[in-house]
């Protein structure tokens, strides 16, 4: 494998995490909101919902996106009336990193919101803030690092995983093959060994890089309180 | 300014249903933990909803069941200091203050240097509120309401979760914001002496309800209240004029009409000024003569009003002292010895030690 090769798939890795965080985030923090927030019919389902990738065997997530987003799935039908296509495209890719990833997402988010002192936002309503302005200057940056630390640890899972990707969309280098599945086949092949332990180190490293960049925006953030 | 209160709210087995009116000056909702106050506070803010009811400020409504209105509390322009003090744990002292400017869009008439000099938190502002001490803390949100150009400020026991020591460091601000900004203050307490010393009106609740309201002066001096006031801390408020010092004794002679005049101790006054003296109903005691050799400064002629006479140790008795109204608590014992009766004219002795005071600028 040369260099080049291994740098292709870092960078196909990194764009199919990144992509899924990108969509993944908001709509986390959006569930993790009504779960903290909102009372109502269903809601053990939604959590459950949520809570189902993480426990499912993720080639069975694999299968059922396959059945749901492929070409003759309902969704994928619908959004391949708007021009997106996942089955064996690196956006499937991303999208199974996304649903992989989302339940690690939600939890750290919702932890930071329920934490969250509401007496905090009332404050800020009596002087004035409606409501937007109270979740710009008051929720958002209070809820920051669970936000931080959710969206990490899913970039950390998304640039791992493995079964529901192969099974969704497949290991086409180039296209869907990412670091994960890369480790996979060279191992599958007999002359892989010095590439694979290549791959992995690039695997570790990002896997450690990431952490710690948590942890940094995390202290930065924790020190505005405290200056 | 005139604020109406009609509320009624049931939460759990918990009824609230109160009603008063309060005007300028200091409006205090007084009552035991679980009276309620805090709810009915958080229903003027908008904070809480009541499920009936009407609150008007100055006529306009704020919250009327019947008309369906309901502002929300960031159009409401109400200030709302809390117990707790609640500032903003991730912006400096400065962006706190500035809060209702910047992201309330509230003008604001008060004057930021005013204001800060005010409350002594001029030095505070590049500091983040996990650095600040309680007081300080507290001093801070005071400060932020006031700059959010309220038309009505609350205050939720400002004081309570500060110590002895702290207290003392803030009342004397909380004074000067009710005096120098003019802003009618409802002050939600359950520390008589907080209310005997900042209170122009005052509503008793208990239960969720309003057990009477009026001047504080009255209030405070009609005997069925007592056990409502707390029995240990019946008490009447007198008010005078500071006519002279016996500076050498550190006392000062406060006139009550002219003829009857106080000695207290109190070095901060100046002639001319009004004064709120609150005297404990344990600490008077009654005379059938005018003593003499006693070490008691403050030796009043009254006449007896009215009593409280049960089973008790104790009899809670009314006087008129010059036109004013006068608590005194005597054994039993005493008064039957006396021969206590309405209309009797007695001498009623005060420990100027006992008296304290507050500063009522002007205003009677």
């Amino acid at each position: 494998m040369t260099g080049s090769e291994a740098a292709g798939i870092v960078l196909l890795s990194l764009k199919i995490s990144a992509t899924a965080m990108l969509f993944a985030v908001p709509v986390a923090f959006i569930v993790a909101w009504v779960l903290a927030r909102r009372e109502f019919f269903g809601k053990s389902l939604l959590q459950a919902l949520v809570t189902l990738p993480l426990v499912m065997p993720p080639v069975v997530t694999g299968y059922l996106l396959l059945v749901v987003f492929g070409r003759s799935g309902s969704l994928g039908k619908a959004f391949h009336a708007i021009g997106i296509n996942f089955a064996f495209q690196w956006t499937g890719a991303a999208l199974a990193a996304a649903v992989m990833a989302f339940p690690l997402l939600v939890r750290p988010m919702r932890l930071s919101i329920e934490a969250l002192d509401r007496g905090l936002e009332d404050a800020a309503a009596t002087l004035g803030a409606g409501a937007v302005t109270r979740f710009f200057t008051i929720t958002l940056p209070l809820v920051l690092p669970g936000v931080i630390a959710g969206a990490v640890l899913g970039f950390a899972k998304a640039l791992g995983e493995f079964g529901a990707t192969i099974t969704f969309v497949s290991n086409i280098p180039g296209e869907t093959q990412t670091l994960s599945l890369a480790i996979y086949s060279l191992l599958q092949s007999p002359s892989g060994d010095q590439a694979v332990i290549m791959l992995i180190t690039i695997s570790a490293c990002l896997a450690i890089g990431s952490v710690l960049l948590s942890e940094w925006v995390g202290r930065q953030i924790a020190q505005r309180g405290r200056a | 300014m005139s604020l109406e209160v009609l509320v009624r709210s049931r939460l759990g087995t918990f009824e609230i249903d109160a009603a008063f009116e309060a005007g300028t000056g200091v409006t205090a909702l007084f009552g035991n933990s679980g009276s309620g106050k805090t709810s009915v506070l958080k229903m003027i803010a908008g904070l809480v909803r009541p499920q009936t009811g009407r609150i008007r400020v100055d006529g306009a409504a704020l919250y009327d069941s019947d008309g369906g209105v309901d502002v929300p509390p960031h159009a409401r322009r109400i200030g709302m200091v809390f117990q707790d003090a609640r500032l903003f744990p991730h912006m400096s002292v400065s962006r706190n203050l500035t809060y209702g400017r910047w992201a309330g869009k509230r003008k604001g008439s008060a004057d930021f240097k005013r204001i800060t000099e005010l409350l002594g938190i001029g030095s505070l502002l590049g500091r983040y509120p996990g650095t600040l001490s309680g007081g300080e803390k507290q001093r801070v949100a005071i400060g932020r309401a006031l700059l959010a150009d309220p038309a009505l400020l609350l205050m939720d026991e400002p004081l309570a979760s500060l110590d002895q020591e702290r207290k003392r460091e803030i009342l004397p601000y909380l004074e000067e914001v009710r005096d120098e900004t003019g802003l009618p203050i409802v002050y939600v307490s359950h520390e008589v002496d907080e209310v005997a010393r900042l209170a122009d009106t005052l509503v008793l609740l208990s239960d969720g309800k309003v057990l009477g309201s009026g001047d504080a002066v009255d209030v405070f001096s009609k005997l069925e209240f007592g056990p409502a006031l707390g029995r240990h801390e019946a008490s009447a408020l007198l008010s005078g004029t500071v006519r002279g010092f016996a500076a050498d004794y550190g006392l000062c002679e406060v006139s009550l009409d002219g003829e009857h005049t106080l000695y207290v101790v109190n070095d901060r006054v100046k002639t001319g000024d009004r004064l709120r003296m609150r005297i404990k109903a344990r600490d008077v005691a009654l005379s059938l003569k005018a003593p003499e050799g006693v070490s008691i400064r403050n030796i009043l002629p009254g006449v007896v009003v009215s009593f409280a006479l049960d089973d008790s140790p104790f009899v809670e008795i009314v006087l008129d002292v010059a036109g004013q109204m006068l608590r005194a608590r005597i054994t039993r014992q005493a008064f039957d010895e006396l021969g206590i009766s309405a209309g009797l004219p007695v001498f009623a002795m005060i420990k100027s030690v006992a008296i304290g005071q507050r500063m009522l600028s002007g205003r009677a």
